[in-house]
C-alpha cells in the first residue's frame, strides 16, 4: 500500500514537472521543471532498490546536466521569446499528434500484455561492492570505452564552444 | 500490495511521448535538447523497472546498462548544449527554425 503510494507520488511529480518543463514559456522555469523531473526519476530509481543508479542520476542530472542547461539558457540570453512570440516551432502541429500516437501504440500494447502484471522479485539487493566488482570484470572494456567517450566529449565540448581567434579578417567586423 | 512492472512500464512511455512532443514542438534548441533526455531517461526507466522484475537481478544487469547510460546521456548533453552555444555566436538565435541553411 505505501509502495504504491509512493508510486504514484513520484510517477505524478515526474510527469509534472515533464509536462511543465517542454509548455511553460519562460526557459529557466523549463529548466527547472526539468531538473524536478529529473529528480523524481531518481527517487523512482530508489524505489526501485536501485540505490546506485538514484544516486547516480541524481549527481548527473540533477548537478551537472541541469546547470548546463541553465548556464546555456543565460547565455544564449537574448534569445529569449519576445512578449507576443511563439515558442512553437513552424512544425508543431505535427508534434503533438505524434507524441500522442506514440504514447497510445506504447501503452495500448503494454496494457494488452498480461506477462506485465507480475510482481517485483523479493530481496532485491546491488550492494555497491557487487556492482564494483562487476564494472572492474565483467564491464571493464564498456567501462574504459566510456572513460575514452567521457574524455573525448570534454573535449569536443570545449573545442566547440570556444570563441575563435579574432585575428581572421579583421576588417569585416 | 506492489506496484505491477506494468505501471513502471507505462509512466515511462508516457515520459517518453511527453519528450517526443516537446522535442518536435518547442522553438527554442535548448528545450529540444530537454526533450531529448527526458525521452534518455526514460528509457533508463525501463531499465531500471525490468531488472528489478525479473527473476534474477543479482547479475546486475539493467543496472549497468543504466550506469553507462546515464554517461552517455551526460556526453550527449555537454556535446549538444556547446552545439547550441557555438550556433548562438554564429546565428545570435537559439530557435531551431532560424539554423535551416543547411536545408535543401
Amino acid at each position: 500500500m505505501l509502495n504504491e503510494i509512493a508510486f504514484l507520488l513520484l510517477a505524478s511529480l515526474t510527469l509534472a514537472g515533464a509536462v511543465a518543463a517542454m509548455m511553460l514559456r519562460n526557459l529557466v522555469h523549463c529548466a527547472l521543471c526539468a531538473a524536478g523531473a529529473f529528480a523524481g526519476l531518481a527517487a523512482l530509481y530508489l524505489q526501485l532498490n536501485a540505490e546506485f543508479a538514484g544516486f547516480a542520476q541524481l549527481l548527473v542530472y540533477v548537478g551537472a546536466v541541469a546547470i548546463l542547461i541553465v548556464f546555456t539558457i543565460l547565455l544564449t540570453r537574448g534569445a529569449e521569446i519576445q512578449p507576443g512570440g511563439t515558442t512553437a516551432s513552424p512544425s508543431w502541429w505535427m508534434g503533438v499528434p505524434v507524441g500522442a500516437l506514440v504514447a497510445a501504440c506504447l501503452v495500448g500494447s503494454i496494457m494488452s500484455s498480461p506477462s506485465l502484471l507480475r510482481l517485483p522479485s523479493q530481496n532485491v539487493q546491488a550492494p555497491v561492492k557487487s556492482i564494483g566488482e562487476q564494472l572492474m570484470t565483467q564491464y571493464i572494456m564498456p567501462l574504459e570505452a566510456i572513460g575514452l567517450l567521457l574524455t573525448a566529449a570534454l573535449l569536443g565540448a570545449v573545442v566547440i564552444a570556444m570563441r575563435e581567434p579574432p585575428k581572421s579578417e579583421p576588417a569585416a567586423r | 500490495m506492489t506496484t505491477p512492472l506494468a505501471n513502471y512500464l507505462i509512466l515511462a512511455a508516457l515520459l517518453f511521448a511527453v519528450g517526443l512532443a516537446g522535442a518536435l514542438t518547442r522553438r527554442n534548441a535548448v528545450l529540444v535538447l530537454i526533450g531529448l533526455e527526458l525521452m534518455f531517461n526514460a528509457a533508463n526507466l525501463n531499465f531500471i523497472a525490468f531488472w528489478r522484475f525479473n527473476p534474477h537481478p543479482e547479475k546486475l544487469m539493467g543496472l549497468m546498462f543504466v550506469l553507462f547510460s546515464i554517461a552517455i546521456g551526460a556526453a550527449e548533453a555537454a556535446l549538444g548544449l556547446a552545439l547550441v552555444i557555438a550556433i548562438y555566436r554564429h546565428r545570435r538565435t537559439a530557435q531551431v527554425d532560424q539554423f535551416d541553411s543547411l536545408k535543401g
